[in-house]
């Protein structure tokens, strides 16, 4: 019993972590329709960023109850400052290309910026552990939980929620679902499309910089850290559906809880278990969970 | 003519290689090496790039290859390139033979990205499994031998033997190409239900293919081995099938000879680079990928082939096979 809650409290933990990071993925994927691999690249500049502003502005003396908004920024930051930047400068001479084109365009980004963080912030690993130990712990099934964890889990709730709103219950978000639906109808009743791009993969870019800046706090931010958790964030919105949100968010909670138990009940399966349940999903149901059936070209 | 103009490359690449070691300082031979195992996994993502699929995870067969010579080496101490390179091209088309039922199915980025999950569960498996696998700290192929003679990763003579695997591998995907199978693989990119239309079963070319490929991979990894002398769970990783893809976009996927241009290309900016910038190399092979994909699409054969037609006079820029 007492093992199940554990198994239960340690993949909700990380659900929200994989959330964050596959949120935007998903968004991105939704919109631009492109597979943007170096969405964990961007995962890792947000991190990054909050760390340093988080470090520079504490040893500046500022009170540690503020290094939370000093996260946020970072993540904007990231968010305002890489989003437009790759989407006018590079994406958007490639829409509609084959596919090998989009996946290699953003691989060479994730290639070009992975040097770019070890050339700013070097090689050595960062901590900013404030934000973590501030917060103080709670116990759950005899074990000592950090509280820090149940405010990743908010921020992945309120994210998503937030997310869910813009597209269901805004202007904004007809216009998008519009544009997902047919581009062409969009640009000829007036939509500005490169405008919607834009702003879909800056929300994108900012949605991962936001899960970096989050999880930063309770990690050692290092080069090459993120490289792994791309493909995670790959295998859930495979899982939940590529372009859903719900589906991130399901995706999302089934990895962390297979991999919360894999690593409580068989070590050795901790990632071999993510994989698995992908390739289950897929051949079970292509297009992922809350994915639409894509129709066959002729 | 095309077969022509494709033989006539052909064997003034092979002349070309055949003669480098002699003409230039011993290290171009083993960047050359390298360049060569390479160019043979490569082959196989560009089989699938010609049909307009993109797989990310072509490491599985390479690190499968490599993990065969790590385990006759650690178990039975055998290290005879002669009958390793067909046990590893054997290894890798069995995985692929199994692997393919299911991928046979997919196509876009369902192909991709369940390419991609077989190949993470093999890397997470060597990772974890470390009591068998060795684990981060991977395995030691050390030195070939060719029927008993020693062939170190850097020598002349290993060069050689991996130069005429690479023109075997070479022939043998280019007879592929001009096959029926070839082309109805090449048709696939534009319109898949013709190819019903005309007979052929659409699951059963992507089969086939895939099982090639994998056979192909698994040579490039045993060939990797005995080259860099370690082998690792990184093998499998994404980043590894990545480059594969890079170097078949880098050389481009057209002709049979583009990804040896781009595996040639790879190695050597790969090496000056890190030299130059230890700390952007990665930077640089990302920039010149940018200025591919965005100005000359069809890679350095693009390139090859465009100086040809403006400086060499004319040609047909037919030169698929």
């Amino acid at each position: 019993m007492d093992l199940l809650t554990i198994i239960v409290f340690d993949g909700l933990n990380y659900a929200a972590t994989l959330f964050l990071i596959s949120v935007g993925l998903t968004l991105v994927y939704g919109v631009l329709q492109i597979l943007n691999v170096s969405h964990g690249i961007i995962y890792a500049l947000g991190a990054y960023m909050a760390t340093w502003l988080a470090i520079k502005l504490l040893d500046a003396g500022l009170p540690p109850f503020l290094s939370y908004f000093i996260l946020l920024a970072g993540a904007i930051i990231i968010g305002l400052l890489v989003g437009p930047i790759l989407e006018r400068l590079f994406l958007r001479r490639i829409y509609g290309s084959d596919m090998h084109i989009m996946l290699l365009l953003t691989f060479s980004i994730l290639l070009i910026l992975d040097d770019t963080i070890k050339l700013i912030w070097g090689m050595e690993p960062m901590f900013v552990s404030e934000p973590y130990t501030l917060l103080g712990e709670f116990e759950v099934g005899g074990i000592l939980y950090p509280r820090y964890q149940l405010l990743l889990i908010g921020v992945a709730v309120v994210f998503g929620g937030a997310l869910v709103w813009l597209i269901r219950g805004t202007r904004f978000g007809k216009l998008v679902v519009s544009v997902i639906n047919d581009r062409e109808v969009s640009l000829a009743i007036g939509i500005n499309v490169n405008l919607i791009y834009t702003v879909a993969f800056t929300l994108g870019a900012f949605a991962a910089a936001l899960g970096g800046a989050a999880i930063a706090p309770t990690i050692a931010v290092a080069p090459g850290f993120a490289l792994e958790v791309i493909v995670f964030a790959f295998a859930v919105i495979a899982i939940g559906g590529m372009g859903s949100l719900e589906g991130a968010a399901l995706g999302s909670l089934i990895v962390a809880l297979a991999r919360a138990a894999a690593i409580h009940l068989f070590a050795e399966l901790e990632l071999v278990v993510i994989y698995l349940i992908m390739i289950i999903v897929l051949a079970v149901r292509p297009q992922g969970l809350f994915g639409e059936v894509e129709l066959r070209r002729i | 003519m095309v077969h022509k103009h494709a033989l006539y490359m052909a064997l003034v690449s092979t002349v070309v290689l055949v003669v480098a070691p002699w003409s230039f300082p011993t290290w171009v031979t083993f960047i050359l090496t390298k360049a060569l195992f390479i160019y043979i996994g490569v082959q196989g993502v560009a089989l699938f790039l010609r049909a307009g699929m993109v797989t990310f995870g072509h490491a599985l067969f390479y690190a499968t290859g490599a993990y065969t010579v790590g385990f006759s080496v650690k178990w039975f101490g055998f290290r005879d390139v002669l009958l390793l390179v067909p046990l590893g091209a054997l290894v890798g088309l069995i995985m692929a033979a199994l692997v393919g039922l299911i991928m046979a199915r997919y196509r876009g980025v369902f192909f991709a990205m369940l390419n991609l999950a077989f190949s993470m569960i093999l890397f997470a498996a060597l990772l974890k499994f470390y009591r068998v696998t060795g684990g981060t700290d991977g395995l030691a192929a050390g030195t070939a031998t060719f029927l008993g003679i020693p062939l170190p990763g850097s020598s002349f003579k290993f060069y050689y033997f991996t130069l005429a695997i690479a023109v075997m591998v070479t022939y043998v995907v280019h007879r592929f190409l001009a096959s029926p199978l070839g082309y109805f693989l090449r048709a696939l990119g534009d319109n898949e239900i013709r190819i019903e239309y005309s007979g052929e079963s659409v699951r059963r070319v992507i089969y086939l293919t895939y099982i090639l490929t994998g056979g192909l991979g698994g040579v490039s990894g045993v060939l990797a081995a005995f080259t860099i002398g370690h082998i690792v769970p990184e093998d499998a990783f994404w980043i590894q099938s990545g480059e594969f893809v890079f170097v078949a976009i880098l050389g481009g996927f057209e002709g049979v000879l583009g990804p040896l241009l781009g595996a040639i290309a790879f190695e050597f900016i790969q090496n000056y680079a890190s030299k130059w910038f230890p700390l952007a190399w990665q930077m640089t092979l990302g920039g010149i990928m940018l200025l591919i994909i965005l100005f000359r699409p069809g890679g350095l054969w693009a390139i090859y082939e465009w100086m040809a037609g403006r400086f060499g006079g004319k040609l047909d820029g037919t030169t698929h096979v």
